[in-house]
């Protein structure tokens, strides 16, 4: 077995744990980045189309095109990366000082780290996790496979395709199979609303001519030996299908794009607490989780829907591990619980100082127009919200926030 | 020494058992002929994988299963330590909530003296939670059964696959048997989709299908097999309820019980149900919203607390054959001669198979005057693949010093590395079968967690794919390709058709 | 209905999307002037009529690669073209393939429907030689 000595060791070079790493080493921390795969980059790896870096580079760039510049930026800041490295498991000798024993191709890779910033993304809903039946065939994919086959190593899944999600994913792969000459046959969206973007509804959808149906479910999968066709069925308010209304689509592939669940079995199996809204561990807002010098960021913290906050909670998480570095752990707060209030599906961080400006990341339950996000005696207007589209605000909590707030929600109210 | 052809017609549980015990003698040469791509994709795959005490059998009305099943029991214990097969041996409760339900209970106390159990007894509720935990406290007892297993039982059919073929036998898959050649009242050979195969003795070990086989062979005409649904809820092995006992409902005139097991891979597991489909729905593997509710409703009844539903990683069903009046039909005939059934072996099949391979070979020499002669280099053991995630750190790091390749992890949920993928596409090839990333999954766990291969399966592909040396789309996952062909293919007829 | 509508074709339906509210826009020609209607801000205007006369697009995609450690690199346009372009591009994308190594940037056809298709990943040679 190596042993190693760090600082900072980051599990997972996607674009949080790349800008986590690059930060917490132009910090001056020495930081160590392990990834899993035999390629850094992650995600975005597989990402050919734009809408990656608006915020962060101000720029409109290709995934491919975000995370090469991120890496570039990583290397010139001396990071040190390991690739075909899984985090096997986390010892603690004690709160400050743990073992994160890593698999390697040279051996066992003991490092003991003060910090450990856990980037390590999402896994995709699958097929069980829905209320579909019917054989397990071939011909069923979920959106990340079908973008890693069709865009890393070119191979075509199917001609007739139905979609399962109408989130950025399940539209970008519309748009890509559409592209490559396959006959979309259908977008199926469960929830009365699209789950993506508008600029993705029309220029996924509506350019293609991709019928999208709202509010309907794919109630079961039919084939032999492949998918022939799907049952699909007009659902009730509380998400049933109606028997009544189901009608079969020949197909001979299905995409599954039915969202991310944040990736956190290790922390999990260290016994980190876990927000059930955001299935992602419950941070404060140096994005430290209940285990002291465990951060979190990125989609393994919270299911984004763009890399540039990926990115940002990566810099955020580093910035707690030098503080926390500093002075042998997060100094103690009197720490204000944040809560989800009036159609907020959740709220990240969890815990605020009350000392700083916070960024906070929040998304609604439903679409909503002229409300104010309100916390407190604080108020920031917004025209529209939409599900879609992930809050992301700074705010001043050492102005808005007083002594005698233990807990504290943030809701979404309409204009007087 | 006359040395008999025999062909085994399906590489289930029953076909591979009795392959391997035939391989033990010069006496036979023996072909597995398997319509699917690989061992064991039929029944054997999809059950609750119970090696059962079998104190459920009923000695006076079905004393052949009762029989069978008890040697069976005691079989496994040894096979699994010759295979190296994943295997626990925990004991069972078959748990009670009324006293109707505890006087059915009670009757099979005097089936295990009959049937020669050991340890058969009632525990009542004051000492339930000693013996399982994560046991309903509002049941009232529980019928014991120390002697009750559970193995993985694909892998079972792999293990005894691999070590029959190394004992001689031969393996030909995609192979569906068409007709039975008689010629003088004694069988000569199957016709199949590949051509034909002479043979002097052929068994009929065809699952689901074994009442057709033997009525190619114009026997037992009147024998069909109806298919029974069976259906099971898989949870993430991250739940906190893993019952450490087999635990199952007491089955009434009017239910069959249901089990409640932590698998040899670590998962909660709830099933099955039991649904007779008609005759030709033998390939109806679907899972329903029916058989979903069913089994989180009995689970309940079992577990002190049903994770919730979307902590299920998997659902599927698996299919029983259902032989008239639950009978087995086990016969060796002399006409025509070299006809064997073994046909319609439903429930305890997968716990009695060992002894109905020793028991097929006894009628055998019986009907047919044979004089077993011993292989002298007979190969009584088979190591497993080497599972990464049972070792220690110090022993996966001298692991990968010898071989890097056990360094590397390709399925992320289970801890499987690449050393482990390649091996297993070996040793599918070693035994006559093409590489399918199902093939893989089966023999080393790869995607059966919490992502459901969607990280690890086109990794597994492009394994296959290198090793084979084919392009990536046409690497098979179960029974069709991964694509199409190339990202282009569609766009570039399109150009075709134009010109 | 107005027959000169249909026979025209000068009328569209088009969601604006420049922010989140998303504002049903009807775009519409009468003798020689564009009207919006339903937008909210000027920007949702511009937008409509940037829609409704020249609707452009960046296209992605990828394009075979001989000897890369990937068999595909991902390319778009340098510019966005008009929509109904994007038909052309994307079988010119299905009739090359170009040789690794593939640089970032890198121009893999020019002047297409007046853009250049330029590679947005980098994608290395294999060596063939062992």
């Amino acid at each position: 077995m190596i042993e190693r000595k760090v600082s900072v060791m980051v599990v997972g070079a996607g674009p949080a744990g790349i800008a986590a790493a690059t930060k917490a080493a132009q910090l001056g921390l020495e930081t160590v980045l392990v990834e899993n795969r035999d390629i850094l980059g992650g995600i975005p790896l597989q990402c050919v189309h734009p809408g990656f870096g608006l915020h962060y580079f101000k720029e409109d760039m290709t995934g491919c095109e975000f995370i090469h510049r991120l890496i570039d930026r990583m290397h010139r800041a001396g990071v040190e990366t390991i690739v075909n490295a899984y985090v096997h498991s986390i010892e603690f000798y004690s709160q400050l000082e743990k073992n994160v024993n890593v698999v390697t191709q040279s051996g066992i890779l003991r490092i003991n780290t003060k910090t450990v910033i856990y980037t390590a993304g999402a896994r995709e809903r699958h097929l069980f996790e829905l209320n579909v039946h019917g054989d397990r065939i071939d011909g069923i994919y979920t959106a990340g496979e079908a973008q890693t086959i069709m865009d890393l190593y070119g191979v075509l899944p199917g001609k007739d395709v139905v979609i399962i999600g109408s989130g950025d994913v399940g539209l970008i792969m519309a748009r890509r199979f559409a592209l490559e000459g396959a006959n979309v046959k259908a977008v199926i969206e469960i929830m009365p609303y699209p789950g993506g973007l508008l600029r993705n509804i029309v220029q996924c959808l509506k350019d293609f001519n991709i019928p999208l149906y709202l509010g309907h479910a794919v109630t079961e999968i039919i084939g032999s030996k492949r998918v022939e066709a799907v049952k699909v069925a007009k659902v009730d308010e509380d998400q049933r299908p109606i028997r009544s209304t189901e009608f079969e689509i020949t197909c001979d592939t299905v995409v599954i794009a039915a969202g991310l669940v944040p990736n956190i079995d290790l922390l999990e199996k260290i016994g980190v607490a876990v927000d059930p809204r955001t299935k992602g561990p419950i941070v404060n807002e140096y994005l430290e989780t209940s285990i002291p010098g465990i951060f979190a960021a990125g989609n393994a913290l919270v299911v984004n829907d763009l890399v540039d906050y990926a990115a940002e909670q990566g810099e955020i998480a580093a910035d707690g591990a030098k503080i926390y570095i500093e002075n042998c752990g997060i100094p103690t707060r009197n720490w204000t619980r944040i809560k989800p209030g009036r159609n907020l599906r959740f709220v990240v961080p969890h815990y605020v100082s009350r000392e700083r400006d916070v960024v906070l990341y929040a998304r609604v339950q439903k679409p909503e127009r002229n409300v104010y996000l309100s916390i407190a005696n604080f108020k920031a207007k917004m025209l529209s919200l939409r599900p879609a589209e992930m809050i992301r605000i700074k705010i001043p909590f050492n102005r808005i926030l007083e002594d005698n707030h233990r807990v504290i929600s943030v809701e979404v109210v309409p204009y007087e | 020494m006359k040395k008999y052809r025999v062909v085994i017609v399906g590489a289930g549980i029953i076909g591979v058992s009795i392959a391997r015990v035939l391989s033990m003698y010069e006496n036979f040469d023996v072909s597995i002929a398997e319509m699917e791509p690989d061992v064991g994709w039929g029944i054997s795959k999809a059950n609750t994988s119970i090696i059962h005490p079998c104190h459920e059998e009923d000695p006076e009305r079905y004393p052949l299963r009762a029989r069978l099943c008890r040697e069976g029991n005691s079989i496994w214990m040894e096979w699994v330590k010759e295979l190296d097969i994943l295997a626990r041996w925990p004991g069972e409760l078959m748990v009670f909530h009324s006293s109707e339900e505890e006087r059915e209970a009670r009757k099979y106390i005097s089936f295990a003296i009959k049937n020669n159990v050991p340890g058969v007894q009632v525990i009542y509720r004051d000492e339930l939670q000693s013996y399982e935990p994560t046991i309903n406290p509002d049941a009232e007892g529980a019928l014991y059964a120390p002697t009750a297993g559970m193995i993985s039982p694909f892998e079972a059919v792999i293990a005894i696959a691999e070590n029959a073929i190394e004992n001689g036998v031969k393996l030909i898959v995609d192979t569906r048997v068409s007709n039975v050649k008689i010629t003088n009242h004694s069988v000569v050979g199957v016709d199949t989709n590949r051509g034909s195969i002479d043979a002097d003795i052929i068994i009929n070990a065809a699952g689901l299908y074994a009442d057709h086989v033997s009525h190619m062979a114009g026997v037992a005409r009147s024998f069909y097999i109806k298919p029974r649904r069976g259906e099971y809820i898989v949870f993430d092995e991250g739940v906190d309820i893993k019952p450490k006992k087999i635990l199952h409902t007491t089955p009434t005139p009017t239910t069959k019980g249901v089990y409640a097991i932590t698998t040899v891979h670590g998962n909660l597991m709830i099933g099955p149900t039991a649904e007779d489909l008609p005759v030709d729905a033998r390939e109806s593997r679907t899972t329903t919203e029916n058989g979903l509710s069913y089994l989180l409703k009995e689970g309940g009844r079992i577990l002190n607390r049903v994770p919730p539903p979307s902590k299920i990683i998997r659902r599927f069903a698996g299919l029983r054959p259902e032989p008239p009046q639950g009978e087995w039909l086990i016969e060796v005939y002399t006409d025509p001669f070299g006809f064997v059934n073994v046909a319609g072996i439903r429930s305890p099949g997968l716990t009695a198979a060992p002894a109905i391979a020793n028991y097929v070979l006894k009628l055998m020499i019986k009907k047919y005057d044979i004089t077993l002669v011993k292989k002298a280099s007979w190969v009584r053991h088979r190591k497993s693949i080497n599972r990464i995630r049972e070792l220690s750190l110090e022993r996966l790091d001298e692991l990968i010093r010898k071989n890097p390749s056990y360094g590397k992890i390709i399925c992320h949920c289970r801890t499987v590395s690449e050393a482990e993928i390649l091996e297993a596409i070996d040793r599918i090839i070693k035994i006559g079968v093409k590489p399918t990333v199902d093939g893989v999954k089966f023999r080393t766990t790869a995607g059966f967690g919490k992502c459901q291969g969607s990280f690890c399966r086109w990794r597994i592909a492009l394994l296959i794919s290198r090793k084979l040396d084919i392009p990536l789309h046409s690497v098979v996952i179960k029974r069709s390709p991964y694509g199409l062909g190339d990202v282009k293919l569609l766009l570039r007829s399109r150009m075709v058709n134009k010109t | 209905m107005n027959s000169s509508e249909i026979i025209s074709g000068a009328k569209e339906e088009l969601i604006c999307i420049i922010c989140p509210i998303g504002c049903s826009l009807e775009v519409y020609r009468d003798s020689d002037d564009i009207h919006v209607k339903g937008a909210l801000c000027p920007k949702g205007i511009e937008y409509a009529k940037q829609e409704f006369l020249d609707p452009r697009r960046v296209v992605m995609t990828v394009v075979r690669v001989k000897n890369g450690d990937l068999p595909v690199v991902s390319v778009k346009t340098s510019v966005p073209v008009l929509k109904k372009c994007i038909n052309d591009i994307m079988m010119i994308t299905a009739s090359i393939e170009v040789v690794a190594p593939v640089e970032i940037g890198q121009v893999i056809a020019r002047d297409i429907c007046g853009a250049n298709i330029v590679a947005t990943r980098e994608v290395k040679k294999i060596n063939n030689c062992d």
